[in-house]
């Protein structure tokens, strides 16, 4: 069965290149900002000590902080990106796979 | 029916079989006259688990059962099984030992081990689910030549198997040793036995099941010690904080790490100063080599992508990825104060006094938090944490030893020596079981051998591996159009001869002639400082005499750690493989052979031809985005 699929004809589709493009630019966006956000802590633990010993709430300083807002950032990037292949990514693929699917049986 | 009564008699006669040597061995070393309460509750641990092997055995028929329990895994299960497999002893143990001696530091190193869950996401685990069926060449040979990277895929993921099963085999060894008390070895045999039945009986329908109980209690166990802990402070940070900073053992132990220009400090500077980063990670470029290690390493670890072909689509993979990620990031932020709570109520010194590299700190701290050594709640706590534990241990390996049986089983021998013939099903997980056997023993012979190494190291080489390797090797063939046969080939040699030929000649490895050079450089100015010390002593004043009879004690430690360890390379003139000092400066390669691995697949893909990896490439690119599900195509 799945020689029968012709897979050029499934990426000429016009709605595989919007869903391939829109895909590819959000996912490689979302990985470069999380991948500076991650290295920016352990660049500014060795060379902007200085800023994270600033104290800012109580004996809690900027450096704990950051540490901190790490966790979250990992959890909203994760969050964000289910949300939109939830609701944008898996319809557009699930429309392309059913004319594919219509497309064997006949 | 009988069937089960009689796999459920043996299992609980081995069980048998394996306490018996367990009470014999014990010496009161963790639990004294409450030993009873330690081996009750391990009993009952145990038990449970054995309980789940025995009915998850009823549901393993084929080898699809066997490697991935059908694919039948929930994204929630696989979520909590993802984080049971990834939360080793290291993490668990290590990160709060980590906080509770080096503070910041500590912390600062577990937000790498979530943030790899970013590239698992985004990058690696909805295509893997998409493409792969049981094992890491699955992906590979989709596209490319099946034979060689049925190969290549499963001698890379034996290397970093082996690598990560030994410093788990051993870790657990003492572990379980400094835990309940019981010998090195016995211990090692203990854990390898225990993983064999459930990976044998139970598969990965057992070892996923094993894995989301064990994450359980040790979300359960490290609540509940955090909430004893935070609850005098009323769930407030800064008071939290604000105590462990006025600690005077926390500013003893600060004064301590950073030696003489700690005693220009005052009190409260050397607090504060725990809760800033340098105490631990000093060479930065070091430190960023291992975070890429982490960052990309995990997502190319076998037994983690394993989990993925467990569920059955793509969004099950997605929920799976974002439930680990909810698990482990909070599991993180609890070690935070299980770690500074640990410096503050038990202090840096008492917990390296038990264990060096402060690895009992969690455990020690439940035992104060439950009302002390000497009391039933204290040991109740503490035995609990340790079953949980050995618990951990038991499951990483097994998620381990699943992943390397499947490389042997089902990419060497089905998809090399009987290539092309057909393998029935029996005969699939009948290979599966014998390679499982092989794995766990050899598991268990390298975990005795490898008794007293320092294998710390072996954990980041593994993940150095699996990101100079594994990860760009998945990765290309994914996402890139030109990606091919001769590429992945090269990648996976570059990648891992790099990883390892640059961590023998790294200063992790003992050179003989610097340490002797370092000993004798104590020894030669020892008279020197005795001359000072009985000057000071002499001139009768007071502080310069308690300064003095300080400075004597720091001399005649060092002195004593020169001895031993100009003894420990008595006769010997070069490292491991014959360097008289390391070539290369850093710890982790992480920096130099990521971008080498990934070097060598381009370069090799864009010189060279391969027909179907070209042809295969539109297949791959429309389920790699669309997750469109059809049967594997015809066997090559």
């Amino acid at each position: 069965m799945s020689n029968s699929i012709d897979w050029a004809i499934v990426i000429a589709d016009p709605r595989f290149q919007v869903l391939a493009r829109r895909k590819t630019r959000f996912l490689w966006g979302l990985m470069a900002f999380s991948v500076a956000y991650y290295f920016a802590l352990p660049i500014g633990a060795a060379y902007f000590q200085e800023i994270f010993r600033v104290r800012v709430w109580g004996v809690v300083n900027v450096g704990l902080l950051f540490a901190l807002s790490e966790f979250v950032i990992a959890w909203v990037v994760a969050f964000y990106y289910s949300r939109i292949a939830n609701r944008d990514f898996d319809r557009l693929a699930a429309e392309i796979v059913a004319d594919v699917s219509t497309q064997t049986e006949a | 029916m009988k069937d089960q009564k009689t796999l459920f008699a043996a299992l609980v006669s081995a069980f048998v079989a394996l306490m018996i040597p367990v009470s014999v061995y014990a010496d009161d070393a963790a639990t004294g006259h409450y030993r009873w309460l330690t081996f009750g509750v391990f009993a009952t641990v145990i038990l449970l688990t054995m309980y789940i092997t025995v009915v998850a055995a009823r549901k393993v028929h084929s080898a699809s059962d066997f490697y991935t329990a059908g694919g039948g895994i929930t994204g929630l299960q696989n979520g909590w099984a993802i984080a049971g497999d990834y939360l080793s002893a290291a993490s668990f143990l290590g990160i709060a030992g980590l906080i509770s001696q080096y503070g910041y530091d500590g912390f600062m190193y577990s937000v790498g081990w979530l943030v790899a869950y970013i590239t698992v996401l985004l990058l690696i685990a909805e295509p893997c689910r998409n493409i792969g069926k049981y094992t890491l060449a699955d992906i590979l040979a989709y596209r490319n030549d099946p034979k060689k990277m049925r190969v290549v895929g499963a001698l890379s993921v034996i290397t970093v198997s082996t690598f990560y099963l030994t410093a788990q085999m051993v870790g657990g060894g003492v572990l379980v040793k400094t835990l309940i008390g019981i010998d090195y070895d016995v211990s090692v045999i203990a854990v390898g036995v225990l993983m064999l039945v459930y990976v044998l009986f139970g598969g990965m329908v057992a070892t996923t099941w094993v894995q989301i109980v064990k994450a359980i209690l040790l979300v359960i166990a490290s609540l509940a010690i955090v909430m004893l802990v935070w609850t005098p402070y009323g769930f407030s940070l800064p008071a939290f904080l604000a105590d462990i900073v006025g600690d005077a053992r926390v500013q003893a132990q600060v004064a301590k790490l950073l030696g003489d220009p700690a005693k220009a400090m005052s009190a409260a500077e050397l607090g504060q100063r725990f809760l800033e980063p340098g105490l631990y990670l000093k060479a930065p470029i070091d430190q960023i080599s291992l975070s890429l290690a982490l960052v990309f390493g995990t997502a190319g670890m076998p037994h983690i992508l394993m989990r993925f072909f467990t569920v059955p689509t793509a969004q099950d993979a997605r929920k799976s990825v974002v439930w680990a990620m909810a698990i482990i990031g909070g599991f993180y932020v609890l070690t935070l104060f299980l770690g500074f709570g640990a410096a503050h109520l038990v202090g840096p010194a008492t917990i390296a006094s038990v264990d060096a590299g402060g690895n009992m700190a969690g455990p020690l701290l439940a035992q104060y938090i439950g009302g002390g050594p000497d009391s039933l709640w204290g040991n109740f706590m503490l035995a609990f944490v340790s079953a949980v534990a050995f618990a951990t241990i038991v499951a990483v390996v097994a998620g381990l030893v699943l992943a390397a049986a499947s490389a042997m089983a089902h990419d060497l021998w089905v998809g090399v020596v009987r290539s092309g013939e057909q393998v029935s099903a029996q005969q699939q997980i009948n290979a599966a079981r014998v390679a499982t056997v092989l794995v766990g023993t050899t598991a268990i012979v390298i975990g005795i051998a490898a008794k007293g190494q320092n294998v710390a190291s072996l954990v980041a080489l593994a993940f150095a591996v699996a990101a100079s390797a594994n990860f760009p090797c998945v990765l290309l063939t994914l996402y890139w159009k030109r990606c091919n046969t001769q590429g992945v080939v090269a990648g996976m040699i570059v990648g891992t001869v790099t990883a390892v030929g640059l961590t023998l000649v790294s200063p992790n490895l003992t050179y003989p002639k610097l340490v002797r050079a370092a000993a004798h450089k104590i020894l030669d100015a020892e008279s020197q400082k005795r001359a000072d010390i009985a000057a000071s002593i002499a001139s009768g004043n007071a502080a310069a005499i308690a300064k003095a009879t300080q400075a004597s004690a720091a001399l005649d430690k060092a002195v004593r750690k020169a001895t031993d360890d100009m003894a420990k390379v008595e006769g010997q003139e070069t490292s491991f493989i014959g360097l008289e000092k390391p070539l290369f400066e850093l710890k982790n390669p992480g920096v130099v052979s990521i971008p080498l691995g990934f070097l060598a697949v381009i370069l090799f893909s864009l010189f060279t031809r391969d027909k179907r990896a070209a042809q295969m490439w539109d297949e791959v690119y429309a389920r790699q985005i669309t997750g469109i599900r059809v049967s594997r195509p015809t066997r090559h």
